[in-house]
């Protein structure tokens, strides 16, 4: 990657999470959706029928989606006022720089809002100690930039339609169906108490999936905008 | 396919007159000779009886679905974004609503035979599951289409959805693939030799043959169609 890419990524990416951490408009809000989301599941099961440790890992990554949405949306929203992504655009940094830091930011965003539902999820779950931290958070962090890198651009191209944000969960969910089905096999394998070995292959599909389209919505990006 | 990408002029215009498109009249008789083909001329399954039949419908619909359409769409929404002609962008168009018509086919007729084979309608079996996503992926693209007006950022937009999605099936695929499956395995496209009586694979062939017909005369009107349109739209002045 040359260099000025990756400077020019950063500085977009500080813009954006200044902008948020300003505002903390959207990280509240996903941080109460998350919430929310985990204690309305928690009553849409028979505690006695399923023991609540075994709903965990699919009540997390369910979430993770859906509140991962709620900030994705927001990444190219706030650029619509005042003519600002156009300023963007005429910025003299090449096009891949305005995803890759959006793209950037917004993985912090999703991880800031896991960071919280996590533990929600723990303590209000009965998930028992002894659990490998580690290997859940480097899940965490996988699945998060391959949501990431595909939503961002998603929420580039729904920010000019008529539907908008209508239209973002319509086109990203099916992309999320890989990752949220590996990153929760794997988290319950995990739980369940067994070797990393387990989830070995989950955790290749969701590395393999990070590869291809962190790469993919990286060149495509620029031919998703106006020459 | 080798209609003109621009308008013409109006006065060189001619007026259509409403004529009969061979290539659908054909398919659609090819498809109704194979129905009738698979349900009185070939005999039924010994294990399966009749339900097997569904089989002459379900199987040739979901390789045209999957094959045909998706990798049309897929071809036409790369090449669009390299050569960025609007042909392309309308044969992707064309392919993606009748490809969701077949898929449409598959997932109707798949419970239908699943209920008394497998006992239920659904299983959320590695082939059921991709060939929902991919529904869901069409139907999205559809949306995304109405949802732009200007044709060179709808054209655009398709062909960036065009190109992720066709990267998104063999993770899909892998992904449901790691639970076990219950589907049957391939019958007729494997290594050794296919394991059907001679009158179900004639049958077979035959549906195959009559769905790729009824494909292509599908694609073709449904592109002489979105031609029109724009035709119409230039002549409205508003393309």
């Amino acid at each position: 990657m040359p260099p000025d890419l990756l400077a020019a990524a950063l500085l977009v990416a500080r813009k954006d999470l200044a902008i948020e951490f300003r505002t903390r408009s959207a990280f509240f809000s996903a941080v109460v959706f998350s919430l929310l989301a985990v204690s309305i599941f928690y009553f849409a099961w028979d505690p006695t029928a399923i023991p609540s440790a075994d709903l965990a890992p699919g009540v997390l990554w369910v979430t993770f989606a859906f509140s991962g949405l709620l900030g994705l949306h927001r990444s190219f929203g706030v650029e619509g006022a005042d003519g600002a992504m156009d300023a963007l655009l005429a910025a003299p940094i090449p096009r891949e720089a305005i995803f890759l830091g959006k793209a950037g930011a917004n993985t912090a965003f999703v991880l800031a809002v896991q960071a919280v539902a996590m533990p929600a999820v723990v303590l209000l779950y009965n998930v028992g100690g002894g659990v490998a931290w580690l290997p859940i958070a480097a899940i965490a962090v996988l699945a998060a930039i391959g949501l990431v890198a595909v939503g961002t651009l998603f929420s580039s191209v729904v920010a000019n339609t008529r539907l908008a944000e209508l239209l973002l969960p319509l086109l990203a969910l099916p992309f999320f169906v890989p990752i949220v089905t590996s990153a929760a096999q794997a988290t319950a394998q995990l739980l369940g108490g067994r070797p990393l070995a387990d989830a070995a292959s989950w955790l290749k599909l969701l590395a393999a999936y990070d590869l291809v389209f962190v790469a993919a919505c990286t060149w495509i990006y620029p031919h998703s905008l106006d020459a | 396919m080798t209609s003109p990408a621009k308008p013409a002029p109006l006065a060189a215009s001619p007026i259509r007159t409403p004529s009969v498109d061979g290539l659908l009249v054909l398919g659609v008789v090819a498809f109704a000779a194979a129905l009738v083909r698979a349900a009185f001329f070939t005999p039924p399954d010994a294990t399966q009886g009749l339900a097997q039949k569904i089989f002459y419908v379900h199987a040739p619909s979901a390789f045209v679905a999957l094959y045909c359409a998706c990798g049309l769409v897929l071809v036409c929404s790369a090449l669009w974004l390299w050569l960025k002609d609007e042909r392309l962008d309308r044969v992707a168009e064309a392919s993606t609503e009748v490809g969701l018509a077949f898929m449409t086919v598959v997932l109707i007729t798949g419970p239908l035979w699943g209920r008394p084979i497998w006992g239920a309608f659904w299983t959320w079996d590695a082939r059921l599951t991709l060939s929902l996503f991919l529904w869901f992926v069409l139907l999205g693209y559809q949306i995304l289409r109405g949802a732009v007006e200007e044709p060179e950022q709808r054209a655009r937009y398709s062909a960036v959805l065009g190109v992720l999605a066709g990267l998104l099936v063999p993770f899909i695929h892998l992904s449901v693939y790691l639970f076990r499956t219950l589907h049957p395995m391939p019958i007729v496209l494997k290594p050794s030799s296919p394991s059907l009586s001679s009158e179900m694979l004639v049958s077979f062939l035959f549906s195959m043959s009559a769905m790729l017909l009824l494909f292509a005369g599908l694609v073709r009107a449904r592109y002489r169609l979105a031609m029109d349109q724009a035709e119409l739209e230039h002549l409205e002045g508003r393309g």
